[in-house]
Formats: structure tokens, sequence, C-alpha cells
């Protein structure tokens, strides 16, 4: 099987020579999305096949001398590939129709399908230098992606800001495959993994990994270049870098922490569950008052991978405490969050994407009545909502569920930490939920429903047969994985199993596709009889109730306002949630610029947000950097005489403090 | 043959559900004119309500879309769902195991997430009021409600509110600070959700106030019935959890038998009866609180449930 992917991602990597060649052609396009396509539906195929299988390894002479490059496909990097391949497959069909209305392909192709072989490179490679040299080209590719429109405004410092944190990412994770690797004979994983390391060392592998890794997926304080670099890429592209990089982060993180790294201490548990819980509460607040589509996606990102770094700190939990079938739930609801995710996100970025093209532009409050002109992406985009929102019978809902159910476990864990940040982790899952639910309501609600705010939007029209059918296509997935969870769940089994020793009971067993994670008697949840009831509840009040519609004004309490300006905005329906949550926890002020008596300018409503982590976290580390610039600029401009001068005095340091050291 | 009787049993509770949501309404409403001294209207006066709206023609606006169509019918097929999941009359439903309490907190969610849609969806102002304060509250209720939900099963060990009430049943439980802590916030987030006094007041129509009204303004004839038909349902599911978590009292075991049955439904009754009077009492006592202290009083309720939840992990040590 590894043979199989490794062809499709070199096929990949040739997609990106005839994009570069035939960047500006149609024919281009529709090799290089349609070649895409194939490619990761290999990827596919084959990531599925190895979730089963026992593993496969390939040598290759290429990369470093004398070892060269190793891959391997295991269930885990099968799990991944497979994510990789789904979303891969859907962002390549999305583009082939919604290609054509780059205005500049030739910037985009040659980089799309390097972007997808990186990021299959990554979790296919089996020592750290191949690893690392994925990493970093899925870093530049998406780059390269992000900034393709780059004259927009914003968009270069989105592209600035992405290239400083993936630098970071990278460098991180290089001091801790320098760490992992110390002890280990070689850069191979499988050296690497029977290395013997002290406990300092391993403290310091787990807050690495979690750094290296978390800031690429966008843990919260290292998630602010998402915000800005996933919305500024075109939005096939943003799709994948929100479904699958993020996912691809998530799989470096689990493969060092719950694989190569062996043991963690019982606190990075603790750390994991309290940075997954800020994130996914820091996401969906900032989802709730984005003011534009696909940023209000991109936080909402944050939000749902904070939801899976709470399922990974419950299992890693539940692992060093030595209780397997907690840990196995709680992994199996990480996981399989993490392909609702991929799922339901590229679904909610095509669905941006389509609008976007349709009416010129994201911004919420120049959208509206959208369902009309545009009703089968509407459909999706409300499928997408509701899975999103974690709402039954939808996919969703299930992996929310299953981690409730981890956290609901109560088993005896002695740190008296994870005792209090086991609920705590599980309350803020539950405020996330609720955020999120009135994030997409509000989402759905401004754009696609109500009346046009702008002429774009009254003039737009529905999009084309590939982005549309790509869509709900995606939309029928989120269903299927909602009312069958089962089908996934048991597939997910053999790689639970490698990374906590056990697995959740198999679920196909059960009748009518009933998913029982402990005992039946404790808990469990059927979609597909959920699905079926209220399909059925539904249609007896309608054959029942044949009542005459007469199409009339609205009522409006008898003042109905033509003007579609008297409409909620989208910071109108955010404004509740801004004055309780947002005063508190981002510095939220509303203040009335009341000119005084005789002064013609009109009154103003000014709002403000704070946001915490960029003016405690960065912002100073900002000043100080531009401090040293400052300082350290006279420097530049020295003559070959004193630049010899220093050297020599670097020399002399340098030997003084060696001879001292010895 | 047993499935035919277990599901005879299951449409049984629905269609009882149905049936004495309306009335149940009724009680409340006629509490509370009573206690204001006013003979107030027939007891069975929702029934006719509901009648008479449901041979009405729906008046729909032009703007309104196909989900404004809809709505009503999604809305109280996933409310009717969420309440045949709570056993009323006798626990082990069929059905009851295709959903625990948390998915039928969802469920709540999704009907609560479609209604503010169909507020939104016509563009006018008191649509948007009502969805966005409505999510707002949900904000605050639907962690409460999961707070409480983790409070009960961690003394119940399930969260499957059959397994809960056989466990209450059999009186191992005893009395608990962390179980009374619940129940308070049970009865608040109730009072929350179904847009009660001092959260909301259901016989308002004075636009500033209202939240629930505001969404459904545009609603008229079998859509509004359906609708209101829903809102008595969660009353009605919500005093059933009342009673099925705390006071499962006379509730059959299984659905086998037909006099512990019977027995089962009027104990039901009987208590979501009294709780619906106290419910009036309650709602006379207290005036309504202005829509940004509604957080003070959820937030509340959510820190009740979790410090139940902290004490039952806390003290599972000792």
């Amino acid at each position: 099987m590894i043979q199989v992917a490794a062809l499709a991602v070199l096929g990949l990597l040739g997609l990106g020579a005839v994009g570069a060649a035939l960047g500006r052609r149609v024919a281009g396009r529709v090799l290089v999305y349609g070649g895409s396509c194939v490619a990761c539906a290999t990827l596919l195929v084959a990531g599925a096949a190895a979730m089963a299988g026992a593993g496969s390894g390939l040598a290759l002479p290429v990369g470093l001398p004398l070892t060269g490059a190793h891959l391997r496909l295991d269930p885990l990097s099968g799990f991944f590939l497979f994510l990789i391949g789904l979303g891969g497959c859907g962002a390549s069909l999305f583009a082939i129709g919604y290609g054509r209305h780059e205005d500049e392909p030739q910037r985009v192709l040659p980089f799309y399908p390097v972007f997808l072989a990186a990021m299959a490179l990554v979790v296919v490679a089996d020592d750290a230098f191949t690893f690392l040299f994925g990493w970093e080209l899925m870093s530049v590719a998406s780059w390269a992606l992000v900034t393709a429109h780059h004259r927009e405004e914003g968009n270069a410092h989105a592209g600035f800001v992405y290239l400083v944190m993936a630098a970071f990412s990278g460098t991180v994770l290089l001091l801790t495959f320098a760490l992992l690797a110390g002890g280990a004979e070689g850069y191979g994983f499988e050296a690497i993994r029977t290395a013997h390391r002290g406990a300092p060392v391993t403290a310091v592998i787990a807050v690495a990994a979690l750094i290296g890794a978390g800031s690429k997926a966008g843990l919260v304080p290292l998630h602010v270049w998402l915000p800005l670099a996933h919305p500024a890429a075109p939005s096939h592209v943003s799709a994948l870098m929100s479904g699958v990089m993020t996912k691809v982060a998530v799989y470096g993180f689990v493969r060092i922490a719950f694989d190569l790294a062996g043991g963690a201490p019982w606190w990075s548990a603790l750390v994991l569950l309290l940075l997954g819980s800020a994130t996914a509460v820091a996401g969906a607040l900032q989802a709730f008052m984005a003011s534009e589509l696909k940023r209000l996606l991109a936080y909402s990102t944050v939000e749902n991978i904070g939801i899976v770094f709470i399922a990974l700190g419950l299992a890693q939990a539940f692992r060093n405490n030595g209780l397997q079938a907690g840990a196995a739930l709680a992994m199996t609801a990480g996981l399989l969050h993490a392909l609702n995710h991929t799922l339901f996100k590229s679904l909610l970025f095509f669905s941006a994407g389509s609008v976007l093209h349709a009416t010129g532009t994201v911004a919420l409050d120049r959208l509206g009545g959208l369902v009309r002109a545009m009703p089968w992406t509407a459909l999706a985009f409300l499928a997408g909502s509701a899975a999103i929102a974690g709402l039954p019978p939808l996919n969703g809902f299930v992996s929310e569920w299953l981690t409730f159910q981890a956290v609901l476990l109560r088993p005896d864990i002695p740190q008296w930490g994870l005792k209090l940040a086991v609920p705590a982790g599980g309350a803020m899952l539950a405020l996330t939920a609720a955020l999120a639910a009135g994030c997409f309501v509000r989402a759905f609600a401004i754009a696609f429903l109500g009346r046009a705010r702008t002429p774009a939007a009254a003039g737009a029209r529905e999009g084309d047969a590939w982005s549309v059918g790509t869509s709900l296509g995606f939309a029928g997935l989120c269903l299927a994985a909602g009312i069958a969870p089962g089908f996934v769940i048991d597939r997910l089994a053999p790689v639970v199993r490698a990374l906590v020793g056990q697995s959740m009971p198999p679920q196909l067993v059960n009748a009518w596709l009933t998913i029982v994670p402990v005992t039946e008697g404790r808990s469990s949840y059927n979609g597909l009889l959920m699905f079926v009831f209220i399909l059925v509840s539904m249609l007896l009040p309608a054959a029942v109730l044949r009542g005459r519609v007469r199409r009339t004004a609205p009522w409006d309490c008898g003042f109905p306002d033509a003007s579609p300006v008297s409409q909620y905005t989208a910071g109108s329906f955010a404004q509740p949630v801004r004055r309780v949550f947002g005063s508190v926890l981002l510095g939220a002020r509303d203040r009335v610029d009341m000119p005084d008596p005789g002064d013609g300018r009109p009154a103003r409503l000014v709002q403000a947000i704070i946001d915490p982590v960029w003016a405690y976290a960065y912002r100073p580390v900002g000043i100080a950097v531009g401090f040293v610039a400052r300082t350290l600029d006279g420097a530049q401009f020295l003559s070959i005489r004193r630049y010899l001068g220093l050297v020599f005095a670097a020399l002399v340091a340098l030997l003084l403090a060696l001879t001292l050291w010895q | 043959m047993a499935v035919i009787q277990s599901l005879v049993a299951q449409l049984v509770q629905m269609t009882v559900l149905l049936l004495v949501a309306p009335l149940l309404a009724g009680i409340v409403r006629k509490t509370k004119a009573r206690l204001q001294r006013r003979r107030g209207v027939a007891l069975l006066q929702a029934y006719w309500d509901l009648l008479r709206l449901v041979r009405k023609e729906a008046a729909v606006a032009h703007d309104a879309s196909a989900l404004f169509l809809a709505a009503p019918y999604f809305v109280f097929a996933a409310t009717w769902v969420a309440a045949a999941l709570v056993p009323t009359f006798a626990a082990n439903l069929m059905f009851s195991w295709s959903g625990d309490l948390i998915a039928i907190t969802a469920l709540l969610g999704s009907a609560r997430f479609a209604l503010a849609l169909a507020g939104m969806d016509i563009g006018t102002s008191f649509g948007g009021i009502g969805a966005s304060r409505e999510m707002m509250i949900a904000s605050l209720a639907e962690p409460a409600m999961l707070a409480i939900v983790f409070a009960v099963a961690l003394v119940a060990g399930s969260t499957q509110l059959s397994t809960v009430a056989e466990t209450m049943l059999n009186g191992h439980v005893g009395l608990r600070v962390s179980l009374a802590m619940a129940l308070v916030a049970l009865l608040m987030v109730a009072l929350a959700e179904n847009g009660r006094v001092p959260v909301d007041n259901p016989a308002t129509h004075l636009e500033l106030t209202m939240v629930h009204e505001a969404m459904v303004l545009e609603y008229s004839g079998p859509h509004l019935a359906l609708i209101e038909l829903a809102a008595m349902l969660k009353l009605a599911l919500y005093l059933s959890v009342v009673t099925c978590v705390f006071l499962p009292v006379g509730m059959a075991g299984g659905p086998e038998r037909l006099l512990p049955d019977a027995l089962g439904g009027a104990a039901w009754f009987v208590k979501v009866a009294a709780l619906a009077v106290g419910l009036g009492v309650a709602e006379t006592s207290v005036a309504k609180m202005r829509v940004f202290r509604v957080p003070g009083f959820l937030g509340a309720a959510l820190m009740l449930g979790l410090l139940g939840v902290l004490l039952l992990f806390v003290s599972q040590g000792m």
C-alpha cells in the first residue's frame, strides 16, 4: 500500500510541474485539479486499506545521505492519509468548477498539488528528516497559496504572520525531534520509539511537541495566524487548510505524544485539557463576533481543534493512569471529531467560496437572502452549520457525545488537578457547543436568510455543477456519518488500539446501528432511528394539516419596514453574546461618540474588542524584537576593518569560553 | 409479538404526551389566573386554541423561503421525538435506548436552531431580536443543562433516563447535596428553556421584552399551532424529566403489564400536574427580569450544576 501512496505523492509533485507549465491555460486547470482528484482518491483508498492492515514500509534512496528517506503506512498514518485523500478529493472536485473564476491561476496551480503531496508526505514519513521536510514543504506551499491574492488588502500581512508562525512551529518541532533522536541510534521512528530518555527530557518533549504541532493546528495562544491566513487563500485552499492541514498538525502531535515519546508526565494531560478548553471557547466566541464569513469559519476551526485537543487530553489522562478503556473512548471521540470536522468544514468553505464568487464579498453585512438565488448552496451550508453546531442526527453530535461519555466515565484518577480538569473540560465543551450553535444560526441567517442587503447579493447566481455537487455530496457524507457512526468507529479501532492499547467495543454488532460506548445500561445513541423518527414525525402533521397558505406582506407587529437596512445585522445579532461574554473575556466595549451641540458630524457607536492574545502575548514580543532590531541597526553599516575586528573578538571569546569550560 | 407490544407502548407514550401537554399549559394558566383573583379561561382552552389555529389558513410573507415553511414541522418533530425519549409511565420503552439525556438536550437544541433561523427568515427586526436573544440564553442554558446531566449521570452511572429512574427508584442513592444542587439548577434551566417568568413571558406582547414570541411573530394558522404545541410539549418534557430523575415514584419498570403501567401513568400525571401548579405559583410570585439580568440567573444555574459535578468528582476518592 505504501508504494501506491508514494506513487500518488510523486504524481502530485509532477502535477505541480504541470501547473507551473500550463498555469494560464484551461487545460492546466482541468489537468491539475482532475489529476489531484485522482491522486487523492488513491491516497484515500491506500489510507483506508492501511487502517486495517499491519503496516508496510518503504525506503527511498533520496533525502539525507547514507540514510535515505523512510516511508511507512501504519493504521494511524492510514487514518490521516484517508482524511487528506477525502478533503483533497473534495477540494479538487470543487475546484474543477470553482477554479475557473481564478484571476491568476498560475499563482495557485503549481502549489496546490505540492501542498497536497507535502501533507501526505508528513503522515507517511517514518523518519524525523522526512517528517520535517514534509512539514516545511507543507508550510511553504500553503504560504504560497495564502499569498496568491497578495494584492488584496490584508493578505500580504496574513502571509507574513503565517510565515513567521510556520517558521516558529518548524523550529520547535526540529528541537523536539532533536531531543527525541538524542538518545536514539538514528532518525528513524523505530529507533526513536525504543530509545530511553530521562524524565526531564520527556517533559520538555511533551511541551515542545504541543507548541510545535499546536501552533500549526491553531491552539490558543498560537492560533493568531489561522484566522488571518485561512480566509486569505482561495476558497478550495481554505477548505484544505482548515479541513485537512490542521488535522495533519493533530497527526504530528498524536504521533509524537502518543507514539514516539513513549510516556508523558501526568500534567501534560492537564495542560492539554486546559489549552483545549481555552482554544474551544476562545474560537467559538471569536467566531460568534466575526463579521466575515470565511474568517468566522476560520475561528470555528480554532474552536474545533480545541474540541479535538480536549478529547486528546482526556485520552492522555486516562492512558497515563492505566485506564485503557477510557483512553480508547476519548481517543476515538477525538479522531472521529477530526474526521467530522474535515467533512463539515470543507463543505462550509466550499459554500463560502460559492458565495464569494456569486456576490464578490464574504462580509456578512453585505449579504442576505441568498437562499432564494442559491438554494442548493444554502442547503449545503445549512447542513454543514447544523453538523458543526453538534445537532442530531448529523455527525458533529456523535463525536461530541462520545467526548461527553468519556468525561462521564468518572474513573479513579489519582491526580487532583485532573479530577477537577476533566469535568471542567466537559463543561467548556458544552459551552462551546452552545456558542457554536448560536454562531452558525448567525452565519446562515445573516448570509442566506432575510432580504438582500446589497445589489450584489440580490443579483447572486447559483454556482456551477461541480462546486454545488461537491458541497451537496459532503452534506450527504455529514448525514451518513451521523446516522451510521458505527462504521467509522469500527474502522478506527485498530488505530486507537495502536495508540492506547485498547479500542472501543465493536459497534456494528449492535442492532439497528446503535452505538454503545461502554454498556447498554450506561448510554447508547442511535442516529438512524433518530433520523427516521424525526422524518416520520415531520411527515405526520404535514399529512394531517393540509392548510391553505396565503402569501402576504410580513406582519412585523403591524409596521413592516420595506427597507432591508432595518434587518438585524451580523453585529446586532452578536450584541447579546458580545455583551455577556465578550465584555469579560475580550474587553468588548461599546462607546457612543456623540458630537457636541453645533458640531455637524453624525453620532457614532464605536465598538472595540481587545484580543488579549494579541495585546498581552504578541505585542510585547513584537515591541521587544523591534527594539533589538533598532539597537543592532548600527552594526549594519560598519567598515570591513571593524567587521574583521568583530569576527576576531568573537573567536577569542569563544576560545576563552571553551578553555574556561574545560 | 414483543416488538409490536413495545412499539404500541411507545406510541401510547407519544400520544399521551401530545394529549396531556396542552392540559398542562392550561393548568399553569389557570393557576396564575386564580392567584390573580381572576376566573381565567377554561382549563381546556389550549385545545380549542390549537384547533382554531389549525382550521385557519396560514398567512406567509412574500419573502419567506422554504425554510420558513418547513421549520414548524421540524421544530414539532424534534421536540416530540425528544419527549418520546423521556420515560413517563414506564421506563425501558422501546425508543428510549436510541438517545440519552444528552441527546434530548441536543434535540431541543436542534428545534431551537430551526426556530431561530425561521425567526430570521423574513428579515424583520422582531425576528432578529428574538433569535439573537434566544441564542444568547441558550448559550448559557445548554451548558447548565449539560452540567446537570453530568451530575445526575455521575450519581446514577448512566446518562440513560430509564437507568437513571431505576437507580433513583432503588433507593440506594440517598440524599445528596450535589443532587439537590442539580435539582435547583434544573428548575432554573427549565424556566429559561420554556420561556417562563422571570426569563421570558409567554403571555407578553410587549415588543422589547419578548424572546420566544418575537421569533414566532410571523407565524399563523397551522404553522403557529405546531409551534405552540411544540412549546407545550417542551414544557411537558421538562416536567417529566424533573419527575423522572428526582421523583420517579410509581413508574413501572417496563411496559409489559397493563396495571403497573396504568398506575405509573396516573402517578406521572399527578406529579406533572402538581409541578404545573407549582410553576404557576412561581411565575406569579416573581417579576420578569431585564434581558441582561438573565445571564446572571443562568450563570448561577450553570455554577450550581458544575459545583454539584465537582463535588461528585472530588468526593469519589474518599
